[in-house]
């Protein structure tokens, strides 16, 4: 990478200081960010370190409760999206907010059409939209529909629209995240054009290889504090890790060897819970097949939407599967439903905690009771005293905070409704437990917590797939990893020394002939 | 009901007697029940012996007693569509389905030929609710199996339905002499009006078969949200299905009962409008439209405020046309009196307007 030599130049973005306070918790707390002209800066840390909410006090979204943001020398008070925009700062998210039935040229030039007179000068607007495509070196019919392509070419439109009112500032929020190789490649090449121009670009994303290919300096942020800003270039790797996870590098190397050691398991004599033969859905999961054993962790790895969280539902049986065989213990399963599967003894934490899990309205008690009471059906309640004694464990065993079994779930926080709702799941004495990113958006300590609580799990021989956009996470677990990508299953890794973070990002990469 | 009393040994008996008051105003019946209360007393207050209740020939007898016998059609319309609304739909057919299930009733008994023996009244009423349950039954399968939106669905039968009633009648208001059937609208027992008995029944029977069971539960976390639900197991289709009809019957129960007295099957106009006096029952009980969370006791206070409302503008002798205004303001108000956001900014008033104080409390 050629790092230009950008320390010199005034910077156009300031913030200092800045705080943010929801109800109970301090989101943000005195956090600086500077961005400088022609410059990639990487915005880092683990989820709820805060990231999303410097992005949102940046563009406007929440008003900051103290501190500073001054865009090119000017002190600004952003009051709402539309503030930042006219102060040159614009936004690409990781959903395309686009309209898919609008032309390419409409949605870049939304807003900003040519006019005559009281009409839009459509010839002169299709004009202006191929210029702006041509600058990021995009080559495309601006009449096609934008639904048309393809959701990378969909965000570069996006970023040619941002780049229509001459945005100083340009923030992408996980850009990368569903894209693949290829695709990153061409996003980065049209950022490197941008910051050629001095357009000033902050950038998210998991990807720690891409951090490393595309940004100048980075921003670390640690439970709402600012950890440090660093170029790039000499900040080692495993040190940034260590920086946004808050621990030495030598702690790190040593849960790495600690966990190791755990998952020398041999899979001799025992007995597979499930197997899946050639089991898939058309448009969402290509036939797969899969064998769980009894004790084990297996980790799934994969981008956002190579269809890990498709495999699980097929398993679960929350969709019909089209194809393949599925077996669990033994019996073959005709069609799996959510029901019949917990009455096998497979249970299903969806990653979507508020739109698949809680029910926010209900007590932690009702909630926790609500998979065990719907295996008995409706008319025969679960006795009070029962229930009682099991709401009382869980709380007790996962430490769920407030321990109050009739607190109302919405008014606990991202950790504790997903101990909620893991207590739900393991309260049907589950034999396999399917975990879809059950660490997502909660703090460190609870996902700590929850790691420790498979493991557990898993030792008293209950069979867990547990699937994270963490690779070092799924690592760290599973004592087999099985590769996503493009909704096909590419491969399946035995955990060990040798295998790495990238190890599985290469799997991933890797073309699906290789399998 | 809160039974529980604050018992905070240090606070003074006037700030206990406040945070009794707060706490009482939370639950959700606390506004409708004052409104029951206001209304009763203000009709007491205008026609001295309103809240009289004597004993004539046996059977209790005054205006509260009328009050209790108009109030049992409300409610039995009022828990079938409050199950129905707690998983997030909406019955709009009750109307119409009590306009067919008395005309399947009258028809059968004026057809019979021996409308005074109690066997034929019984099989009328028999014929009448097997018709109702049927017409639920087709209401939840368009609903749950059919994916139609409920207010869509059982739009179908609120106005194709008067439709049926009148086949069924041949157009022609079917009247009948028979007065087993009579007495389930207009007789006593024990003493007490029929229909006061058979709402008191049935609520008894479906709180129990709601709250005892994990029905309930169940039906309020398809309410609150139904893919959750779904993913945890719970038979939404057919807990579905099980409520729209229970609320067919129910209509069915309630088209007899109100329309025995007058043993008169008027197809165009039993039932008219009734499903929204249901549905505005249910809400003034607290429950809201969006589903989730329900409370069966608020329909009976809500029903009960219906028709004291009706019987207090006879009581004021205001024009009986009127009664549809009052109706929405008394709903106005126990909305916003029971309405969070205004709580909530109340609530931040008065606790600006407490903090100065605060010490002064501390020290006493």
């Amino acid at each position: 990478m050629s790092t230009t030599s950008t320390t010199a130049t005034e910077p156009v973005v300031r913030m200092t200081g800045i705080t943010i306070e929801f109800p109970g918790v301090k989101a943000l707390d005195g956090v600086d960010l500077t961005l400088r002209p022609g410059e990639v800066h990487a915005l880092m840390g683990e989820n709820g370190a805060g990231k999303s909410t410097l992005i949102k006090a940046l563009t406007g979204v929440y008003r900051i409760d103290a501190g500073e943001i001054t865009v090119a020398d000017v002190g600004r008070r952003f009051d709402g999206p539309a503030d930042a925009q006219d102060a040159g700062v614009s936004t690409v998210y990781q959903e395309v907010n686009l309209a898919p039935n609008l032309s390419v040229a409409e949605n870049i030039m939304l807003g900003h059409e040519v006019r005559l007179g009281p009409f839009v000068n459509w010839p002169a607007t299709r004009r202006a939209a191929r210029t702006h495509l041509a600058r990021l070196g995009l080559d495309l019919d601006p009449m096609s529909m934008l639904g048309s392509h393809s959701i990378a070419i969909q965000q570069l439109c996006a970023i040619a629209r941002a780049m229509v009112v001459d945005a100083k500032v340009l923030i992408l929020d996980e850009p990368t995240s569903s894209l693949d190789k290829a695709e990153v490649a061409q996003l980065f090449d049209v950022m490197r054009q941008l910051r050629a121009d001095g357009v000033a670009i902050l950038f998210v994303s998991h990807f720690l290889d891409q951090i490393y290919e595309i940004t100048d300096r980075l921003t670390v942020l640690r439970n709402g504090r600012l950890v440090g800003e660093y170029l790039t270039a000499e900040l080692p790797r495993l040190e940034l890790v260590s920086k946004m996870v808050g621990r030495a590098s030598e702690d790190l190397a040593d849960i790495e060897k600690a966990a190791r050691r755990t998952t020398t398991h041999d899979l001799e004599g025992r007995q597979p819970v499930l197997q899946a033969l050639g089991l898939g859905r058309d448009g969402t999961v290509e036939p797969f097949d899969l064998e769980l054993y009894e004790g084990e962790i297996v980790g799934v790895a994969g981008l956002l939407g190579s269809g890990r969280t498709e495999v699980a539902r097929l398993l679960y049986g929350a969709d019909r599967a089209d194809h393949g065989t599925l077996t669990v213990r033994g019996a073959a399963v005709r069609s799996a439903t959510p029901l019949g599967s917990l009455q096998r003894g497979v249970a299903l934490a969806s990653e979507d905690r508020k739109k698949e899990g809680i029910i926010g309205d209900l007590t932690v008690r009702e909630n926790i009771a609500l998979a065990m009471q719907a295996e008995r059906g409706a008319w025969r309640k679960v006795p009070a005293k029962e229930l009682d004694a099991t709401v009382a464990r869980y709380i007790e065993a996962l430490s769920i905070h407030p321990a109050n079994p009739d607190a109302l779930i919405r008014n606990l926080s991202g950790g504790n409704q997903q101990k909620v709702l893991l207590a739900r799941w393991l309260a049907t004495a589950p034999k396999l437990l399917l975990l879809d990113e059950p660490t997502r958006g909660i703090d460190v300590g609870a996902k700590a917590e929850i790691q420790r609580l498979v493991a557990e799990l898993a030792s008293e021989g209950m069979s867990v797939v547990f699937i994270s956009s963490e690779l070092e996470e799924v690592l760290r677990l599973s004592h087999r990893v099985v590769v996503m990508r493009d909704r096909q299953k590419v491969g399946e890794l035995t955990n060990g020394p040798d295998v790495t973070a990238t190890t599985v990002l290469e799997t991933i990469a890797a073309s699906g002939s290789a399998s | 009901m809160t039974g529980t009393v604050a018992t905070e040994t240090t606070t003074s008996p006037s700030a206990r007697l406040r945070e009794t008051f707060t706490r009482l105003s939370r639950h959700g019946l606390f506004w409708p029940v004052v409104a029951l209360v206001v209304l009763l007393l203000a009709c007491g207050i205008v026609s001295p012996g309103f809240l009289d209740v004597t004993v004539r020939d046996g059977h209790l007898f005054g205006q509260v007693v009328d009050i209790l016998r108009q109030s049992a059609t409300p409610l039995l319309l009022a828990i079938g569509m409050c199950l129905v609304i707690a998983t997030g739909g909406i019955d709009l057919s009750v109307g119409a389905v009590m306009a067919i299930s008395l005309a399947v009733s009258l028809t059968y008994i004026a057809e019979s030929g021996s409308g005074t023996t109690v066997a034929t009244a019984l099989t009328g009423l028999a014929l009448g609710l097997v018709v109702a349950l049927a017409i639920g039954l087709f209401n939840g399968f368009l609903v749950t199996v059919l994916g139609i939106q409920p207010f869509i669905a059982t739009l179908i039968l609120m106005i194709a339905g008067r439709g049926i009633a009148m086949l069924i009648t041949k157009g022609q208001i079917t009247t009948v002499t028979s007065p087993p059937f009579k007495a389930i609208g207009a007789g006593y027992l024990f003493g007490i009006p029929m229909p006061v008995i058979i709402a008191g029944g049935v609520f008894t029977l479906v709180a129990l078969l709601v709250r005892g069971t994990a029905l309930g539960m169940l039906l309020e976390s398809i309410g609150i949200n139904r893919e959750a639900s779904r993913l945890a197991g719970v038979k939404s289709r057919n807990i579905t299905w099980f409520v729209y009809a229970l609320c067919g019957l129910l209509a069915g129960l309630a088209g007899i009962v109100y329309g025995a007295p007058t043993m008169a099957a008027d197809a165009n106009n039993v039932g008219l409008m009734k499903e929204l006096d249901a549905i505005m029952v249910v809400v003034l009980g607290g429950t809201k439209l969006e589903g989730g969370k329900f409370s069966l006791a608020g329909c009976v206070v809500g029903a009960l405020i219906l028709s004291t409302l009706e019987r207090a503008v006879v009581i004021f002798h205001l024009p009986t046309q009127v009664t549809p205004l009052f109706k929405a303001l008394i709903l106005i108000v126990v909305c916003i009196a029971g309405s969070d956001r205004l709580r909530a900014r109340a609530g931040l008033v008065r606790r600006a307007r407490r903090t100065p104080a605060a010490p002064v409390e501390v020290a006493a």
